[in-house]
C-alpha cells in the first residue's frame, strides 16, 4: 500500500508549480478576462513545448504516455493558478473521450494534434436543456452519401471559439434505450455550417459557447468508433474528464485555503489577528478538511481509472462530488474570511470563486453525481 | 501510488483474517454491528482478549521485547481493518493496550514494566484512565486533584469523571497536581494507582443511551506507593502527551471500516424499509444523503492511507490524520440521523418488537452524540487543525 507520488510525479508537480507561478499570474488572468478571446498564444506554445497537452495520451498516439495521476497533478496545479488557457477542454475533456472512442487514422490525427498543441479540441454534449444524460441528446446525424449530415444546437461547449475540432455527440438513430443510437463525430470548426458564439460565462477565461450545426456534412472517417455505440465510450471518457476536473477544483480550493490562512494571520481587528477568533479559525480548518478530502478522493479515482479497478466509476463519482463541494464551499467561505475586500473586483478572490463555480457545475453538479453514487452502490 | 496489498501485506491480512475466522466466539452476535457496550460482557471479553494474547494478537504495536508483535504501521492498519470488517469483539483492555501500556513502555522503570505489561496484554488486569475532572475537560491542564508526598506514599485527593471501565478496572493511570505554585502544565505528576486501595469510590454514570459505560471516581486520602510515579515528578504533562498521542494512533483505520460497515447496513435498511409506500432507497432525498455519507466515509478511508504513507515515508504524520476522528464523529452523527429518518415514525422509538433493528439504530444514533465530545471535542480538534496544521495564531 502506498498513497504517495513517485519521485517523477513530485518533480512534475514542482516544475508545474514553478512554470505556472511564473506564467499564469492573476494579472494575466485579468488581462485575458477583458480580451476578445481570452487566449494567450505564447502561453499555449510554452505549455505545448512542455508536453503537457499529451500528458495522458498514449505514446503510440503521439503523447507522453503518462496517465491519469499525472494529469490530476497538472490539473491541481492549473486550478491553483486558475490557468487561463484551454488546457482542460482539450487535454482534460476532449482527449480522453477521443481516446475511449476513436480508432485508426482519425484517432492518431486527433490525439497527435492535441498532444502537440497544434489541434485544440473540445466536447459538445449538452444542448439548450442543459442535460448531461443521453436523453438530452437531440442533435441529429443522418447518413448522406459516404458520410453524415449533422444538425442541431449544442450549448455549454467550453472554449469552442478556440478549438479546431469539436467532438459532437449526436443521435444517429432513435432507440427505446436513449443510450443507444448515439454516435460521436469529430467536426472541424472551419466548416462554414458551424457557427460558434461565445456566451457570457462566470469564468471569463474559460468561456462556454453555443455551437450551431446547420447541416454540417462530415465524412465517415470522422465518426469516432462504431455508429450508435458512442455513449459508453463517452461515459468512459467523461469518467476521466470528471476526475481531472475534481483535481482542478481541489487545486483552486487549496489556493484559497492558503490565501485565507495568510489573511487570517495578518488581518487585525480588536487588536488581534482575526485567525485567533475561532469563528474564523474553525472555518479555515473546515476549508482544509474539505480540500484534503477532495484530494484523497481525486487521487484515488485517478489511480482506480489507471488500474482499471472495479470501483473506478464509483471512485470517479465520489471524486467529482468531493471536488465540486470543496470548490464551492471553500471559495465561498474564503470570501467570507476576507470580509469586505474579498467582495471587491480588485481582490483576486472572485477569480478563484468563478473558476470554482465552473469546476463545480461542469459535467453536472454534486447532486447529479451523488445520484450516480447511490445507483452504483445499490 | 498503489492501493493493493504487497505480497507481505496480503499474507499478513490473510493470517489475521484466518485467525479471526476460527477464533471469534460462535455466540458473538455480529449482526449488531459489535456495538454492545463492552461493560455488559466483562467475562466474555476478558476471555476473548486472553485468546487474542495467546494467538499473539494483543498489543501488536508493542515491541517484541515487551510481549507485542512489533507490528509496522501498515500491519496495525491491516489488523484494525480486519477486526472491524469481521466485526470481532473488541479487546476489553483498550485503555491498557492503547494508552497505559505504551506510556509505561516509553516512560516506565524496569520494575514497572515487569509488574504491569504482561497483565495488560492478557487482560488479567484491566486499566482505566483518571484524567478528566468536572472542572478539567478540554482544558485538561486545569486539573485539581492533588497528590502530596507523605513519607513513602503519595496521598491523593480529588474527583475524576467520564471514566470508562472504572467499575471493572484493577489499575488507573492518574494525573494529579503535585506543585500548586508552578504554572498549570508544570506541576502535574503521572501516577499508577491500584483501584483496590482504600478511599476510592466508583459511581456509575448513566449516559444518554441509558446504559452506564462510564463512571465518576472519588479519591479521599488514597495512599499510593512513592515508586508508582511514571516518569519524573512534576513532568506528568509530558508523559500524558504520550498517552494521548497513542489514543489517536492507527485507530483511524478501525473507525473508517466501522463507518463503512455501518453505511452498508444503512443501505440495507433503506432497501427494506418503506417510506410513503415505496422502499426508502427510491426516495431521491435519501439517495442524496446516502451518497454524501459515502463520500465522507471514502475520504476517511483514503485520508488514513495518506497519513500512513506520510508517516512511512517521512516519519511525520500528515495533516490528514488529525482530521480523521473529526470527520468520523460528525459522519457517524449524520449516519445515525439518516437511519432514524429512514425508519420514519419508528425512529421515535427506542425499541420495537415489530422491528428489532430499531434498537440498534437508536443506540447508534444516541451514542453518536458522544463521538464529537470524547477523545477531543470537535472544537478542540478544530483548534488543533487551525493552530498546528494551518499555523494560525492561538486563540485566547
Amino acid at each position: 500500500m502506498d498513497f504517495g507520488l513517485t519521485d517523477e510525479q513530485e518533480a512534475l508537480k514542482k516544475s508545474a508549480r514553478e512554470f505556472l507561478t511564473d506564467r499564469s499570474t492573476t494579472a494575466l488572468v485579468r488581462k485575458l478576462m477583458a480580451s476578445k478571446t481570452g487566449f494567450d498564444e505564447s502561453l499555449w506554445k510554452a505549455m505545448s513545448e512542455l508536453g503537457w497537452l499529451g500528458t495522458a495520451i498514449p505514446e503510440e498516439d503521439g503523447g507522453l504516455g503518462l496517465g491519469q495521476i499525472e494529469l490530476a497533478i497538472l490539473a491541481e496545479e492549473t486550478g491553483r493558478a486558475i490557468l487561463p488557457a484551454p488546457f482542460y477542454s482539450s487535454a482534460g475533456l476532449a482527449a480522453p473521450v477521443i481516446a475511449a472512442a476513436a480508432t485508426g487514422t482519425i484517432r492518431k490525427e486527433l490525439l497527435g494534434g492535441i498532444a502537440s498543441g497544434e489541434t485544440r479540441a473540445t466536447l459538445a454534449l449538452p444542448e439548450a436543456e442543459g442535460r448531461w444524460d443521453a436523453a438530452g441528446v437531440k442533435t441529429k446525424a443522418e447518413k448522406s452519401g459516404n458520410g453524415y449530415t449533422i444538425t442541431g444546437t449544442k450549448v455549454f461547449v467550453p472554449d469552442a471559439h478556440l478549438a479546431g475540432e469539436i467532438v459532437v455527440v449526436a443521435r444517429t438513430s432513435r432507440e427505446k434505450d436513449k443510450r443507444e443510437g448515439i454516435s460521436l463525430f469529430a467536426v472541424p470548426t472551419s466548416d462554414t455550417n458551424v457557427k460558434i458564439r461565445q456566451l457570457d460565462t462566470i469564468d471569463r477565461t474559460r468561456r462556454l459557447c453555443r455551437v450551431r450545426l446547420s447541416g454540417v456534412t462530415v465524412g465517415a472517417d470522422r465518426l469516432l468508433g462504431a455508429e450508435g455505440q458512442g455513449w459508453s465510450a463517452l461515459e468512459r471518457g467523461i469518467d476521466r474528464a470528471a476526475t481531472t476536473l475534481a483535481a482542478e477544483g481541489t487545486g483552486v480550493a487549496q489556493k484559497v485555503v492558503d490565501l485565507s490562512r495568510d489573511y487570517a494571520k495578518e488581518r487585525m481587528q480588536f487588536d488581534k489577528p482575526i485567525g485567533s477568533f475561532q469563528a474564523i479559525s474553525h472555518k479555515v480548518a473546515d476549508m482544509l478538511l474539505l480540500t484534503e478530502s477532495a484530494r484523497s478522493n481525486t487521487y484515488y479515482a485517478a489511480w482506480a481509472l489507471e488500474e482499471g479497478a472495479p470501483d473506478a466509476s464509483l471512485a470517479t463519482a465520489t471524486a467529482k462530488v468531493a471536488g465540486s463541494e470543496a470548490a464551492r464551499i471553500v471559495t465561498q467561505d474564503g470570501i467570507q474570511v476576507h470580509g469586505g475586500i474579498g467582495f471587491t473586483w480588485e481582490h483576486d478572490m472572485h477569480l478563484y470563486y468563478r473558476r470554482a463555480k465552473w469546476c463545480e457545475m461542469f459535467l453536472g453538479d454534486a447532486s447529479v453525481w451523488r445520484e450516480r453514487i447511490t445507483s452504483l452502490l445499490v | 501510488m498503489d492501493f493493493r496489498d504487497s505480497p507481505e501485506e496480503a499474507a499478513f491480512r490473510k493470517e489475521i483474517h484466518g485467525w479471526l475466522e476460527v477464533n471469534i466466539p460462535s455466540d458473538w452476535d455480529r449482526s449488531q454491528l459489535a456495538l454492545v457496550p463492552p461493560e455488559d460482557r466483562v467475562d466474555m471479553l476478558k476471555a476473548w482478549q486472553a485468546k487474542l494474547h495467546e494467538g499473539g494478537w494483543a498489543g501488536i504495536a508493542w515491541p517484541k521485547e515487551y510481549g507485542g508483535r512489533g507490528a509496522s504501521m501498515i500491519e496495525q492498519a491491516i489488523f484494525n481493518q480486519e477486526v472491524a470488517r469481521m466485526k470481532a469483539p473488541p479487546p476489553i483492555n483498550v485503555i491498557g493496550l492503547g494508552m497505559a501500556g505504551p506510556t509505561i513502555i516509553a516512560h516506565g522503570t524496569h520494575e514497572q514494566k515487569e509488574r504491569h505489561l504482561e497483565k495488560i496484554l492478557s487482560a488479567d488486569e484491566i486499566w482505566c484512565q483518571g484524567f478528566s475532572e468536572p472542572g478539567a475537560g478540554s482544558d485538561l491542564g486545569g486539573l485539581r486533584s492533588t497528590a502530596i508526598l507523605d513519607g513513602d506514599s503519595w496521598i491523593i485527593n480529588g474527583q475524576k469523571v467520564w471514566t470508562s471501565l472504572a467499575h471493572v478496572a484493577q489499575w488507573c493511570i492518574f494525573l494529579a497536581r503535585t506543585d500548586t505554585t508552578a504554572p498549570k502544565h508544570k506541576g502535574i505528576t503521572y501516577l499508577l494507582v491500584d483501584m483496590s486501595t482504600p478511599g476510592i469510590e466508583v459511581r456509575p454514570l448513566r449516559q444518554i443511551t441509558g446504559s452506564a459505560d462510564f463512571n465518576e471516581m472519588f479519591f479521599t486520602d488514597v495512599r499510593v506507593p512513592r515508586e508508582n510515579v511514571l516518569g519524573e515528578v512534576n513532568d506528568g504533562w509530558r508523559v500524558a502527551m504520550t498517552t494521548l498521542l497513542h489514543e489517536r494512533g492507527t485507530l483511524g483505520f478501525a473507525l473508517s471500516v466501522g463507518a463503512r460497515v455501518a453505511l452498508d447496513e444503512l443501505i440495507e435498511l433503506a432497501k427494506t424499509t418503506k417510506r410513503n409506500g415505496k422502499p426508502a432507497i427510491d426516495d431521491p432525498v435519501i439517495r442524496q444523503r446516502i451518497a454524501a455519507l459515502h463520500v465522507e466515509v471514502e475520504a476517511l478511508r483514503l485520508n488514513n492511507y495518506r497519513a500512513l504513507t506520510s508517516v512511512m515515508r517521512t516519519g511525520i504524520p500528515g495533516p490528514e490524520g488529525s482530521l480523521g476522528k473529526l470527520i468520523w464523529s460528525e459522519s457517524m452523527q449524520r449516519l445515525g440521523d439518516l437511519a432514524l429518518d429512514i425508519l420514519g415514525p419508528a425512529g421515535m422509538l427506542e425499541k420495537w418488537t415489530e422491528n428489532p433493528r430499531v434498537a440498534t439504530w437508536q443506540y447508534i444514533h444516541l451514542r453518536s452524540r458522544g463521538h464529537t465530545i470524547e477523545a477531543g471535542t470537535s472544537e478542540i480538534l478544530r483548534n488543533i487543525v487551525a493552530e498546528r496544521v494551518l499555523g494560525l495564531p492561538k486563540h485566547k
